[in-house]
């Protein structure tokens, strides 16, 4: 560990992980070049298009903007915690009933964001098409899912399948698969 | 991306101490790291406050609100007495961003985010934000975004943030701790134009930490709006936004509350316009009257002209709907 290098102790999918880090090294990178875990895909690495998006302490970020030394004992779900090819999660596999995917690419953001996504409806936060912002019951339409899954971007256009699957998670249950905080 | 030390403050003073000399204050991230990493900044040393206890929004006891400078953006929109006293402040927020970037964004760094011009992110291009005395490309460049109001010959960039706008029209006040103790700052005095120094954003003194926004009691924001005008539905910084709260009485205007996005280097509090309705009719003649006398300030370029009759036109809708509102 040189002079500049920081500790920093992550749990990725259950599995508890110590590195010693360049400070400039984000969780995305952490995660991909350090631990091998490249089910967290790197995209823009602006924080636009939400490919790197994983769930921290039990809400979706994008792990380009997110250091790694800052997020220090952080409990981390990327999209390969969310189930296996043998036993998908629920999202997962409505993704795939769904055909919600064409490259794949953004597919384990797009897939990480809606679990999380899906719990913030639960307590209650509202959106900008939220009629009520005061509202805390969220009535889960079809341009509640775009407006908050804005932050995940699919250039092959799966959109509507996408809006499709999320929507068949949301009707099967009402039960996290995200993970405490 | 240049190399930094690290550094995570445990209390106010060890991260005031911490940035003594240069160190930068390391919050949310989704502005610093960004600008770390395109070379928009630099840095030596990054001092991360996210683990201060300044996370909590706590009633005054006139009614008023003391929000917590690492208050993340999304447990701001959600708390129930931001959603339901100042709706606009919600509005504001999830306006803004992506739900990912809501969930890391502080408070106190959604006021201290930097423009938006693309001339500014560009490395290739001269701009007097980034490095004074290189030149404005904005000015003849692609100026759609550019400012209306209070430009100088060396910037004409926006204040690119939803919050700020609300927050101005609330008078709010904005607590922050330096080497030489704690001050408050008027929210209309923390931004400044940018005159001949457009790399200062704000009237911060070096090593500045905001701890706090405070906002006043003001019931008739229970009645109140924020309206964003962009180039699409969702996540894309405003063309124009307004945040407004209007108090109607027996269809006069009793009092009202305006301020103006994306118009200036600051978020725009609409004092002219507010001045020209008090005791006036709730009309949206009295409101288009009212909003050109203040956009009688306005200057604007080749590219931009088109947002003057997008701030009226949004100005007059949203206090015509309030009004309904309120009548109802």
């Amino acid at each position: 560990m040189t002079a500049h290098e920081v500790s920093v102790r992550l749990t990725v999918d259950g599995a508890d992980r110590q590195l010693d880090l360049d400070p400039r090294v984000t969780v995305l990178d952490a995660l991909r070049d350090e631990l091998g875990v490249t089910s967290v895909k790197k995209g823009c690495d602006h924080g636009q298009c939400g490919a790197c998006t994983v769930i921290a302490g039990g809400r979706r970020i994008v792990s380009c903007l997110a250091l790694a030394a800052s997020y220090d004992g952080a409990v981390v779900t990327t999209a390969a915690g969310l189930g296996t090819p043998d036993r998908l999660g629920p999202m997962q596999q409505a993704f795939a009933d769904r055909d919600a995917l064409q490259c794949g690419y953004c597919t384990p953001g797009q897939v990480c964001s809606a679990v999380a996504m899906l719990d913030e409806v639960r307590a209650g936060m509202p959106s900008h098409v939220s009629p009520d912002v005061a509202e805390t019951r969220v009535e889960l339409t079809d341009a509640e899912v775009r407006e908050r899954m804005s932050g995940n971007l699919c250039r092959c256009g799966a959109y509507v399948n996408i809006v499709e699957a999320i929507q068949d998670v949301a009707r099967a249950g009402a039960t996290s698969e995200g993970g405490a905080a | 991306m240049k190399p930094f030390a690290y550094e995570r403050a445990a209390t106010v003073e060890d991260a005031i101490a911490l940035a003594a000399d240069g160190g930068v204050y390391l919050a949310g991230g989704t502005n610093l790291v960004d600008h770390l990493r395109l070379g928009v900044r630099e840095a030596d040393r990054l001092v991360d406050i996210s683990r201060l206890p300044l996370a909590e929004v706590r009633e005054r006891e006139d009614g008023g609100l003391v929000i917590g400078a690492g208050v993340r953006n999304s447990d701001l929109a959600a708390h129930p007495l931001v959603r339901t006293r100042y709706p606009f402040v919600t509005q504001a927020l999830v306006a803004g961003a992506s739900g990912q970037l809501r969930n890391m964004a502080t408070t106190g760094g959604n006021l201290l985010q930097r423009t938006r011009c693309v001339y500014f992110q560009d490395l290739t291009t001269p701009c007097n934000k980034r490095e004074p005395g290189t030149g404005c490309s904005a000015v003849e460049g692609l100026g759609r975004h550019n400012a209306l109001i209070g430009a100088s010959d060396d910037c004409v960039a926006v204040h690119p943030s939803d919050l700020c706008v609300p927050l101005a029209a609330l008078d709010a006040e904005v607590v922050v701790a330096g080497r030489s103790g704690e001050r408050r700052i008027a929210f209309a005095d923390l931004h400044r134009l940018p005159g001949d120094r457009p790399d200062l954003d704000t009237t911060l003194e070096p090593g500045e930490l905001v701890l706090a926004v405070e906002l006043p009691p003001l019931p008739m924001a229970t009645r109140s709006r924020y309206r964003k005008v962009r180039e699409r539905a969702s996540y894309a910084f405003a063309l124009v936004s307004v945040a407004a709260a209007l108090d109607v009485e027996d269809g006069v205007v009793r009092d009202v509350r305006l301020a103006l996005g994306g118009v200036s280097h600051k978020p725009h509090r609409a004092l002219v316009a507010e001045a020209a309705l008090r005791g006036e009719p709730a009309t949206e003649v009295a409101y288009r009257s009212a909003i050109e006398a203040e956009l009688e300030a306005a200057r604007p370029g080749r590219d931009n002209a088109f947002k003057v009759p997008l701030v009226r036109n949004t100005v007059v809708d949203t206090l015509a709907r309030l009004a309904e509102g309120s009548a109802a």
